[in-house]
Parts: structure tokens; C-alpha cells; sequence
């Protein structure tokens, strides 16, 4: 970034000198603007992983074979997750990181500026690395967004392709992670200490240090199967003395903190809107920072609960049975926080209320899912089912997903200076919350009775609960497509937004106008 | 519900739990199961009781006024002990099912299932039927897939050839892979277990109830991952000896003699029929292929070039690429298939290639 068109020095940001047009989002440093091209960016992907959902359940609609042949559903299956995971989801949160944490802990921008902006700049060039893909010979890695050898050794240059983009979203993943940290280390304004970091912030330092420890332990798996598609390596080979089952073991090292890192920062906007709409000050603040602390350390000592079957030792089921279990104590102790925050308030329920209850349901619901998957002799039954479908769509969509949409609407005053269309935001969440548990709740039943998890086609005794999944899953991607709608009307106009529209919110981000200007907190702020 | 009837299939009614088990363990885990299901729901009702109770008492709009109270260490303490013994309470039960689960020790009968991209195999290790082994491969019609015929009632939950054991008797499985990571899963009978290349893994079952009890692959292991059911047809032990019996003499019947000469007319029946369980999902029944991913065979440089190439691709697979070893047919089927694939679909090379031809290659 140093060499800026026209060579000027832009070392200092000044307004008057920034370029404008493309290239003030091209060579921008501000984290507001960073910030808001992540949430555009997680928004596009989430509309493409979502495309492809949808064709997924129209594969499913009906059994038989009518829209896509078995080796591109299993292209679909397989972007899907990654698009939506590592495009979707994570950039989202970390769009609010930079839009909301500065103004947060009263800093005047993230601590590395243009680090800041390159990290956001590698994500295009990994979403077209990813997408293009499907138009190579051979088409997309089509293996499942695990990526399991030898089944990932068969595929084409599309499986290469995507463990590039695997590298590439990890590096920025890791970028933003320091600088988030470093940002909160060091910039709080004055009085701020770390036990009054609003909760948003604490789950954020977390999931960043979540990010820095395993992102590189994805990125040295995915680079294993590299070298035994193209350099003869035999790490997860027999033959050669290698073993498939050491790849599921460092994947899921960093699959289970992926889960954390996912659900964590959700936890954290969460945290932020219930207690202003409650208007009631957060429920047990200090137990809410131990309890995430416990789950991110508890997230690196279970992560082959998700290999019940590949035959472990009785020890090792059952200790990783045992480790597993343990996560209910700390999350149940975060439910139990926020619904005791709910408890005697003066609650409202503008719509980032109605997605944070949804969150707390539905994430709820996922959670005893997962209890019950805990149970070893259980999970053998219903691993790789739609059981287990079901339930992390429950902890991810309405986790990750409805938590997004809660922190979305509540900050959008902020971002744009308008009131959202409070009528078409309740129609959202409406619409959101019955078709996701149309789609999703009926999947359970699905894997209970044994259907398998990525098959383009199922036997007939699946028929009714895939039709009823499918229709829910049209109505839920349509429903997103309000969301937008809000979002434009919110951007274009609509009721002027005081600097704090929320009567019940706290919190320095709160004390700037809204829209926030262009640079905030240039001297800091004295926090008491 | 009514658009649902209108397709005119007889299904079966919408199951809500898991199957119907029938060994001792299947009950174990539909009891653990439901227990927890059950535990759960309970608290999820009592929580959230809480929760909707503040939604409709404490609202702004019915002008409740906030109280001011954040933290209670008494409260907090209490609903982390709590959860605790509750979790104490789970864990005894599940426990004791996994120690059954792994006990795989004196086994009746032993059976070594083979994943194959797309079909299982079976060989009869040890005890009554030893020696047996066949190819289990899906039996439902194309057609029906692509939904040119009306589907039968198994619809992809059929196979030419069942795994049969008898009832009673305490079966050991042993998974393994022939190119990728597959999974050997009957519900009804409670045995999930990954078949891994390279390595043995193990599970087993007691079956209490005859029937025939129908499982599919678990793990996505590549194009076909939908189309390799598995089924199993518990028999009494009167009905299995039987079956042993007339299973060994067919098997003795249709050994091949791997040291004859073969004409062309005499081996390309024999492959089009290798061809059809093996070869046709990728390379399709007409030879043309699906490229780039499964290229055509027709006017192929291997099928048209020497012999030895084409062998040593069937017997050694092909790196990188989705071609794998077919090195577990016999001699003669590999000879029948090669020699179809050279005199087929316009490919006219009229040469004959030998079951001596393979034995030669393999060593």
C-alpha cells in the first residue's frame, strides 16, 4: 500500500486527499470501510452458498435423479460448506469486528490499518478461486467440505483450486485475527479494562486467538494432500505408509475450534442485544467471560467426537465422549445468562430482539441435538446421517446465521444513519424462523430413520420429510432476499437515527452520531 | 399433506424415531436415545418456560419496569452443579453400551466386508460358510433412477446378492477399503463402521429376529456414494446351512479354469457383464463416457493401444485420477472385460485377451 496512485503520501488518512470512485475501497485503511466491504462480501457468498443449497434440496425434492447428476451435487455439497463457512459465516463476523470494535473500546481504527485492508482483499481472489472452480475439467473438489483422503487424491485440478483458496482464506482469516487482538490488548481507551470490555469485544479476543492457533493446522492438512495428489507424499496413503484416518484427526483439531469460532462472536452480539432490549444490564458478565474461555479451551480436547466410527480405542470413545459432554456445562451456563438477563427486564422486540430470541431457541435446540450426538453409542448411529445435518444447521444458521441478522439490524442505525423498515425486518425474522425449522426440523426425523447424509437420491420411505425440507428451504432462501431490501431502503433513506436509537443500549459506539463519521475517537475517549 | 399422497407411491408411514432395532445392543442405543431425547426436552421446556414467561409478563409495552440486579453467585453456582449430575446421570448408561459395543471377542461367524467405488464385498472367514465370497451390488434399474419407470418398493435399498447370517449367532464384521473410505451401516441392526484402506476395523451384531434389513454407505466416497445399499437377510440356522450349501456349489460351478484359451464370442457376454457392475458408472454402458472426469472408451488410445497398458490400468488403477484398481476380479473376468471394451462400440481390434494374459501381469 505504500504506492499509492499518484504517489502521494497517504501514510496519514485525510479525508481531502482519499481517492475516490473504486479506488477508495481498493486502497482504503479505514475499518469502517473495511468493515462494511466484509459484510458485502459475506453477504454475496452467503446468496451464492445459498444458491446452491437450494439446488441441493431441489435434487432432493423428490427421489430420483432430475436436476444435477451425483458428481455435481457432490460439487454443490462441498461449496456449499466451504462458501458458507469460510465465505460466508466467518467474514461476516469479522465485518463486524472492524465496523464495531473501535468504536466499541473508543480507538480511532484497528491497530494495523493496511494489514487490515489486505486481509479483506485476499477474499475475492479465494471466492473466485472457489466458484470458478466448477467450470474446470473435471469440476469442483467434490469430496465434502471435510476434504477426506484418498477420496480428495482422485479428484481434478478443482480440488486444487479449492486447497488453494483454503490457504488463502486462512491467511486473511489470521491477518484479521492479529489485528484484532492487537487491537484490543492495546487501544482501549482509557479506564477500560479488560473485565469492562463490552461482551462483544471479549468473544471476539477469543475467537481471534480460536483463529491463530488452528487456521495454520488446516492450512498444513490441506497442503498433506497437496503433496501426495502432485509430489508423491504418502501421508495419508497405506500403501506408502500413511494413514487416511491421521488427516481426519488434524482436521477435525481444527474443525471443532472452527465450530467456536463460528458460534463464539454470535455469543457476543447476543450478548450486546438482549440486555438493550431488556433493558437490564447483562446477567452475569464475569461467568459469561469464563464460560466462553472454558469453551474455547474444552473446543481442542474433543475433536474426535466427530469420528465415533472410524474405530478408536474403547478409551478413546469413551474419553472423548466424556470431554464432549462437558461443553453443555459452560454454554448451558451462557443460556442460562441470558435468559436470567431477560428475567424482569422491560423487554421490546424491534427485530434484532426477535433474531436474538430465535438465537437463543434454536441455538438451544442444536445444543441438545449435540448432547444426544455426544453419546458415543448414539452417534454411531446417527453419524453422517441427517441427524447430524439437522443439527448443525441449527447451531449454524440459527446460531451464526440469526445472531448475525440480530447484530445486523442493531447496528445498522449506526452504520447508515437511518431507522431500518421495523415492519419488513419482523417479516424477515418471521419468515427466517418458520421455514428454517420447516427445512431443518423435519431432518432429524430423516436421520433417525437412516438416511444418509450427501446422496443425491434417497429411497421412498425418505420422500415425505425431503419434500417438506425442500419447500422449507425455497421459503427460507427467498426470505433472505428481504433482508436485502431492508438493507438498500435502510442505506437510501428513511427516518433520521439518533446516536443512540436503542433507549436501553450502553456502550461507546453509542456515543458517536450516527451515521458513524468517517474517523471516531481521534483522542480517546475517558471510559469511567 | 394431501399434495404429498398425490404421488401415488405406497410409502411407508413418516418415522419419527430411529428403527425398529433387533439386537440387544439396537435396544440399548433406541433407550439411550430416548432418554436423552426425553431428558433434554424437559429442560429445554423448563428453560424456555422461563424464558417465554418473561416474554409475555415482562414487556415495555404492558410497562413493567426493569429491575436492576445483574449477578447472583449463588444462582450461578447452582446451574453449574446442577447440569453436572445431570450429565453424571447420562454418562452411566452410555458408558456401559459403548463397553458392549467393542466387545467383538467369540465370534460365531466372521465376515470380511470389502469397500469397492461402488459395491461391497464379502468374504466368510471363519466358521460355518467359510470360503464364501461374493460382489454385492446395487440392483435397482436405471430407469427408475432416472425416473423412466416407476420406482419399486427397495428402491435403491436393493442388491443382487444379500449378505445372509443366521439369526442368533454373534457376527463379526471386519471393514476394509479397496480404494477410498467407505461405511458399512444397518440401521436396524445398530453397526455403523467406517471401511478404511489399508487398515481393519471391526464391529459386530447379534440378530434376534429374522428378516431382511436394509443399510446403505455412510461415507461419501465419491460419485456413486448413493448407490451401494447393503443388505442383509437373517435366516434361521436350518435356512443358512441351506444356503451355505447351495452357495458353495455354485460357487465351485462357476470357478473358471484360469488356464484355457477363450475365442472372442466366448468372452465378451462374460464382460459385457463385468462391465455392467464395474465399469459403467463412470465409463457409462455405451463406452462414451462422462469426460473429462470418466473418459470415453471408444476410439481410447489405452483400449486401442497394447494389451499391457490396459491391464496394468484395470490391475493398478490410475493415480490422480478417479480409475481405480480392479485387481479383486479374477483373472477371467478381467480378460473377459478387457477383451469387451476392445470389441465394442465400434472398437474392433478382434483381439482376445486371456486370463493367462492377466496371471502373467499380476506376477
Amino acid at each position: 500500500m505504500a504506492a499509492i496512485p499518484g504517489g502521494a503520501d497517504h501514510a496519514h488518512d485525510h479525508d481531502h486527499h482519499q481517492p475516490t470512485g473504486i479506488m477508495r475501497w481498493v486502497t482504503t485503511t479505514n475499518h469502517k470501510d473495511i468493515g462494511s466491504m466484509y459484510l458485502w462480501f459475506s453477504f454475496a457468498m452467503f446468496l451464492v452458498g445459498g444458491v446452491m443449497a437450494l439446488v441441493i434440496r431441489a435434487e432432493l425434492f423428490e427421489p430420483g435423479l432430475q436436476v444435477v447428476d451425483p458428481d455435481r451435487f457432490n460439487q454443490m455439497t462441498t461449496l456449499h460448506g466451504l462458501i458458507m463457512v469460510f465465505g460466508a459465516i466467518m467474514p461476516a463476523f469479522v465485518g463486524f469486528a472492524n465496523w464495531m470494535i473501535p468504536l466499541m473500546i473508543g480507538a480511532s481504527d484497528m491497530a494495523f490499518a493496511r494489514m487490515n485492508n489486505w486481509s479483506f482483499w485476499l477474499l475475492p481472489p479465494a471466492a473466485i478461486l472457489l466458484t470458478s472452480s466448477l467450470l474446470v475439467p473435471g469440476g469442483a473438489a467434490a469430496s465434502g467440505w471435510t476434504l477426506y483422503p484418498p477420496l480428495t487424491v482422485q479428484m481434478g485440478i478443482g480440488m486444487d483450486m479449492a486447497i488453494f483458496a483454503v490457504h488463502i482464506l486462512g491467511i486473511s482469516s489470521i491477518m484479521g485475527s492479529i489485528n484484532i487482538v492487537t487491537t484490543l490488548l492495546n487501544m482501549r481507551a482509557p479506564g477500560m479494562t479488560l473485565m469492562k470490555m463490552p461482551l462483544f469485544c471479549w468473544t471476539w479476543l477469543i475467537t481471534a486467538y480460536l483463529v491463530i492457533a488452528v487456521m495454520p493446522v488446516l492450512a498444513g492438512a490441506v497442503t498433506m494432500i497437496l503433496t501426495d495428489r502432485h509430489f508423491g507424499t504418502s501421508f495419508f496413503n497405506a500403501a506408502g505408509g500413511g494413514d487416511p484416518v491421521l488427516y481426519q484427526h488434524i482436521f477435525w483439531f481444527f474443525g471443532h475450534p472452527e465450530v467456536y469460532i463460528i458460534a463464539i462472536p454470535a455469543f457476543g452480539v447476543v450478548s450486546q442485544v438482549i440486555p438493550a432490549f431488556s433493558r437490564k444490564p447483562l446477567f452475569g458478565y464475569a461467568s459469561m467471560v469464563y464460560a466462553t474461555s472454558s469453551i474455547a479451551i474444552l473446543s481442542f480436547i474433543v475433536w474426535a467426537h466427530h469420528m465415533y466410527t472410524v474405530g478408536m480405542p474403547v478409551a478413546g470413545q469413551l474419553y472423548f465422549m466424556f470431554a464432549t459432554m462437558l461443553i453443555a456445562i459452560p454454554t448451558g451456563v451462557k443460556v442460562f445468562n441470558w435468559v436470567a438477563t431477560m428475567w424482569r427486564g422491560s423487554l421490546s422486540f424491534e427485530t434484532p430482539m426477535l433474531f436474538s430470541i430465535g438465537f437463543l431457541f434454536l441455538f438451544t435446540l442444536g445444543g441438545f441435538s449435540g448432547l444426544v450426538l455426544s453419546m458415543t453409542a448414539v452417534d454411531i448411529q446417527l453419524h453422517d446421517s441427517y441427524y447430524v445435518v439437522a443439527h448443525f444447521h441449527y447451531v449454524m444458521v440459527a446460531g451464526a446465521l440469526f445472531s448475525a441478522y440480530a447484530g445486523a439490524y442493531y447496528w445498522l442505525p449506526k452504520w447508515t444513519g437511518h431507522m431500518y423498515d421495523e415492519k419488513l425486518g419482523k417479516l424477515h425474522f418471521w419468515l427466517s424462523i418458520v421455514f428454517f425449522n420447516m427445512t431443518f426440523f423435519v431432518q432429524h426425523f430423516l436421520g433417525l430413520a437412516g438416511m444418509p447424509r450427501r446422496i443425491p437420491d434417497y429411497s421412498l420411505q425418505f420422500a415425505e420429510f425431503n419434500m417438506i425440507s425442500s419447500i422449507g428451504a425455497f421459503g427460507f432462501g427467498l426470505s433472505q432476499l428481504v433482508f436485502l431490501v431492508v438493507v438498500l431502503k435502510c442505506i437510501k433513506g428513511g427516518e433520521k437515527a439518533s446516536a443512540k436509537p436503542w433507549d436501553g443500549a450502553e456502550g461507546l459506539e453509542w456515543t458517536v452520531p450516527s451515521p458513524a463519521p468517517h474517523h471516531t475517537f481521534e483522542t480517546p475517549p475517558v471510559f469511567k | 399433506m394431501g399434495l404429498f399422497l398425490l404421488s401415488g407411491v405406497a410409502r411407508a408411514e413418516m418415522k419419527l424415531n430411529l428403527q425398529e432395532p433387533i439386537t440387544a445392543l439396537g435396544r440399548d442405543v433406541y433407550d439411550l436415545h430416548l432418554l436423552m431425547t426425553i431428558v433434554c426436552g424437559v429442560i429445554f421446556v423448563a428453560v424456555f418456560g422461563v424464558m417465554f414467561w418473561s416474554v409475555f409478563v415482562h414487556r415495555k409495552s404492558a410497562g413493567y419496569k426493569a429491575a436492576t440486579f445483574h449477578e447472583s453467585t449463588t444462582v450461578e453456582i447452582l446451574w453449574t452443579i446442577v447440569p453436572v449430575f445431570i450429565l453424571l446421570g447420562m454418562a452411566w448408561p452410555a458408558t456401559k453400551t459403548i463397553l458392549a459395543m467393542r466387545d467383538t471377542t467369540n465370534a460365531d461367524i466372521t465376515i470380511k466386508v470389502t469397500g469397492y467405488q461402488w459395491k461391497w464385498g464379502y468374504d466368510y472367514l471363519k466358521g460355518e460358510g467359510e470360503g464364501i465370497n461374493f460382489v454385492s451390488t446395487l440392483s435397482t434399474p436405471q430407469p427408475q433412477v432416472r425416473n423412466e419407470a416407476p420406482k419399486g418398493e427397495n428402491y435403491l435399498l436393493e442388491v443382487d446378492n444379500e449378505l445372509v447370517v443366521p439369526v442368533g449367532k454373534k457376527i463379526r464384521i471386519l471393514t476394509t477399503a479397496n480404494d477410498v473410505i467407505h461405511a458399512w451401516w444397518v440401521p436396524a441392526l445398530a453397526v455403523k463402521q467406517d471401511a478404511i484402506p489399508g487398515f481393519i476395523r471391526d464391529t459386530w451384531f447379534r440378530a434376534e429376529k429374522t428378516g431382511t434389513y436394509r443399510g446403505q454407505c455412510a461415507e461419501l466416497c465419491g460419485k456413486e456414494h448413493g448407490y451401494m445399499p447393503i443388505v442383509v437377510k437373517i435366516v434361521t440356522e436350518e435356512e443358512y446351512a441351506v444356503w451355505v450349501d447351495g452357495k458353495k456349489k455354485a460357487m465351485a460351478a462357476a470357478a473358471d479354469d484360469p488356464n484355457k484359451m477363450y475365442l472372442v464370442e466366448e468372452l465378451t457376454p462374460r464382460g459385457e457383464k463385468v462391465f455392467a457392475a464395474n465399469c459403467a458408472a463412470c465409463h457409462q454402458a455405451n463406452g462414451q463416457g462422462l469426460p473429462p472426469a470418466f473418459p470415453a472408451l471408444v476410439g481410447s488410445k489405452v483400449v486401442l493401444g497394447p494389451q499391457d497398458g490396459q491391464i496394468d490400468i484395470l490391475l493398478h488403477g490410475k493415480t490422480g485420477t478417479a480409475m481405480a484398481a480392479f485387481k479383486h476380479l479374477s483373472d477371467t473376468e478381467l480378460a473377459a472385460v478387457i477383451t469387451y471394451t476392445r470389441n465394442s462400440w465400434g472398437n474392433a481390434t478382434g483381439e482376445v485377451v486371456q486370463p493367462s494374459d492377466i496371471k502373467v501381469a499380476r506376477e
